[in-house]
């Protein structure tokens, strides 16, 4: 389940890179995805939008969360199109996501921190 | 990943946490991070510690990437410091756009530390690169202008030597490039102790300073050897000397060489190598090729050298003509010369002579030549000798040591007269009885008149009235220089008596020579006119000495030169 959701060998490697600044790492990552997932919703307009969703997307796809980078992708694309019809939808996807991916960086945490 | 000096390296990106994760990689790399979380605080931080290289997210709020690249590029100036944009942009649009910027190249996102190790290090070595030719670049810059100023120094120095000379006489015009000498072209022209006028016009081989090192041994040749005296040949023999030992096999200097007499109205010429010079004649419009009949100098050893002249009577008015090798071989676009034969059509078509180097120049431009630096012509006439005065010598000793009573007796024998000129070291002797500086110059002419008629008319038995015209004048001295060659006895005896007088003093002169002698009777009859060619020199003795006198049938001629106290 959690293999759709993170990649295992991207935070393997993370952890390599990082050494004790990983649990830091990831800390920044979930502060710095609500204040994204903030101004998803609060987008003025479709360049805003594919903005915000473009940044999300590489944050995201550097921390190995897959398909949140996925969706990412997808809204961009579909802001860049302006085709905003059921964008909300999308974008309700994605906080969903999040929520899932939210505990899965604190259990990782919790469990590099306790090695 | 190491082996490369440590580089600072600017991380522009607005996600903290790429930032951090991109921080980490690269400080894990061995390089010092600067960090900034749009692009404004990007351009700041580069402004503030000029980082070697640029990770640059090209979209952050405040002042995206692009915008920040190139305000990154301008601050840098010539400085190369790349920019690699951090971007998931895949479609080209927004990769070109990074370009455009100014990036240099592009990391993707998710960031893969091997390749960004690899980028980081393709383009430190970019970076080195341009750093290295803008060194070379400022070096070579540095040394063209360190030449240049060389040559400012050298051409200063030289124009020293050269303009000790008389260029600048009434009847010397001449045109030159002022860098000629860095193209070998050369002109020289100073006064004989005589009043006689002695001018070169040489052409070095080669370009730049090497062309212009030999330019200074031969200046000092010139005017050393012409100040004192000497004669177009032993001057000759001595620059070809000098030349041939200090310059390289393949650097000589094609020259012509010139000696002026306005006492004699004639003219000496040497041509080793350069172009056809023209002397031209006013009365008649001929113009006469003084064709090179010689090597150039410093090509030929001492032994081989050969320092044979011609002679030409001029008369006042008639010029001497001489170019360098820049006028006939300026090519237009055709490759075609402009040569003799078009040079010789403005020699045609001039009517007014100043004019004639304006012609020359126009027919250049008009023939459709490139401009060359390296055209050299110079125009000599000859004046009436009074129109024309020598500088003074200046002398630097105190005159404390002056000798004022003395005699010498000189015999000149046949080996001797072939290769020796004896005049200026006569002269020298001379001048340093303080009495007689004054008059150097006619003491010079008069004796340079004795030794000439005693050798000439007396040991080679030539006969004076072959002077009379042109033709004659040419085979004169080819006799001369025919009999010269196959002398085999017969002397030129010199004394001198220097005698003190009140507070003044006296120097007796008497010139003997072993030939048959003349009809003194006969040649003193004629009127002191001064103006035939032949039979001028006893004219010229009697008017510049005083009591001149012939005796044992005109093998001993005597004259006095006297002073009175000095100032």
């Amino acid at each position: 389940m959690a293999d759709t959701h993170l990649d295992p060998n991207v935070l393997s490697a993370l952890q390599e890179v990082m050494e004790d600044e990983y649990p830091e790492l990831l800390d920044t990552f979930i502060r710095d995805s609500e204040e994204r997932l903030h101004l998803l919703q609060n987008s003025a307009d479709a360049t805003q939008l594919m903005e915000a969703a473009h940044s999300f997307k590489g944050s995201s796809s550097n921390m190995g969360a897959v398909r949140l980078a996925q969706l990412c992708h997808e809204l961009e694309q579909r802001a860049k199109q302006k085709s905003l019809t059921g964008i909300e939808k999308l974008v309700g996807e994605i906080d969903g996501e999040f929520a899932i991916v939210r505990p899965l960086y604190e259990a990782e945490k919790q469990r590099s921190l306790s090695e | 990943m190491q082996s490369l000096d440590p580089l600072t390296i600017l991380i522009a990106e607005d996600s903290a946490a790429d930032r951090m994760l991109l921080s980490s990689i690269v400080r894990r790399q061995g390089h010092n991070v600067l960090t900034a979380a749009n692009g404004a605080e990007a351009v700041e931080a580069f402004r503030q510690q000029q980082p070697h290289l640029v990770l640059m997210d090209a979209m952050m709020p405040v002042m995206d990437g692009f915008e920040a690249a190139r305000q990154i590029k301008l601050l840098a100036g010539e400085t190369l410091v790349p920019i690699i944009f951090l971007t998931s942009l895949t479609e080209s649009e927004a990769l070109a756009r990074c370009l455009e910027a100014g990036g240099d190249d592009f990391l993707a996102k998710p960031y893969n530390p091997v390749i960004l190790a690899a980028k980081i290090k393709a383009m430190d070595r970019l970076r080195r690169l341009q750093a290295t030719v803008l060194q070379q670049r400022d070096l070579i810059a540095r040394h063209h202008d360190y030449l240049l100023n060389e040559q400012r120094v050298a051409k200063a120095v030289f124009d020293k030597v050269a303009h000790s000379g008389c260029l600048s006489a009434p009847n010397i015009r001449y045109l030159q490039s002022p860098y000629a000498l860095f193209n070998g072209d050369l002109l020289l022209a100073a006064f004989t102790p005589a009043g006689d006028m002695h001018v070169l016009l040489g052409d070095f081989t080669g370009h730049g300073l090497p062309a212009a090192v030999g330019a200074m041994p031969l200046a000092e040749v010139f005017y050393g050897m012409t100040a004192k005296g000497y004669g177009l040949s032993e001057t000759l023999r001595e620059m070809n000397a000098k030349l041939k030992r200090i310059l390289p096999v393949d650097m000589f200097c094609c020259a012509t060489l010139l000696s002026l007499s306005f006492q004699r109205r004639s003219v000496e010429v040497w041509n080793g190598g350069m172009p056809d010079g023209y002397l031209h004649s006013i009365a008649t419009g001929e113009r006469k090729p003084l064709t090179a009949r010689h090597l150039p100098l410093g090509v030929l050893s001492p032994q081989t050298f050969n320092d044979r002249t011609e002679v030409f009577p001029m008369a006042v008015g008639d010029r001497v003509f001489l170019l360098s090798d820049g006028v006939i071989d300026t090519c237009d676009g055709n490759e075609q010369l402009f040569g003799v034969d078009r040079l010789q059509r403005v020699f045609a078509a001039n009517r007014q002579p100043y004019a004639l180097f304006g012609e020359i120049e126009q027919a250049l431009r008009d023939f459709g030549g490139e401009a060359r630096d390296d055209v050299s012509m110079v125009e000599v006439s000859l004046l009436e000798a009074t129109q024309l005065t020598p500088p003074a010598l200046v002398y630097s000793d105190s005159g404390q040591s002056c000798p004022l009573d003395w005699s010498v007796n000189f015999e000149f024998r046949a080996e001797t007269l072939k290769r020796f000129n004896p005049l200026p070291y006569l002269l020298q002797l001379l001048l340093e009885v303080h009495g007689l500086r004054a008059q150097s110059g006619a003491l010079y002419s008069v004796l340079a008149e004795l030794y000439s008629n005693a050798l000439e008319h007396g040991v080679l038995g030539l006969d004076s009235s072959l002077k009379r015209d042109a033709s004659g004048f040419a085979r004169y001295y080819q006799q001369r220089n025919e009999r010269l060659e196959a002398l085999q006895d017969g002397y030129v005896r010199v004394h001198l008596l220097v005698a003190p007088q009140g507070k003044g003093g006296c120097l007796v002169v008497r010139v003997e020579d072993s030939g048959k002698g003349f009809d003194v009777a006969r040649v003193l009859e004629r009127p002191l006119d001064g103006v035939r060619l032949s039979g001028r020199g006893v004219s010229l003795v009697r008017q510049l000495g005083r009591n001149a006198s012939w005796s044992d049938e005109g093998r001993s001629a005597r004259v006095e030169f006297f002073w009175e106290a000095l100032a």
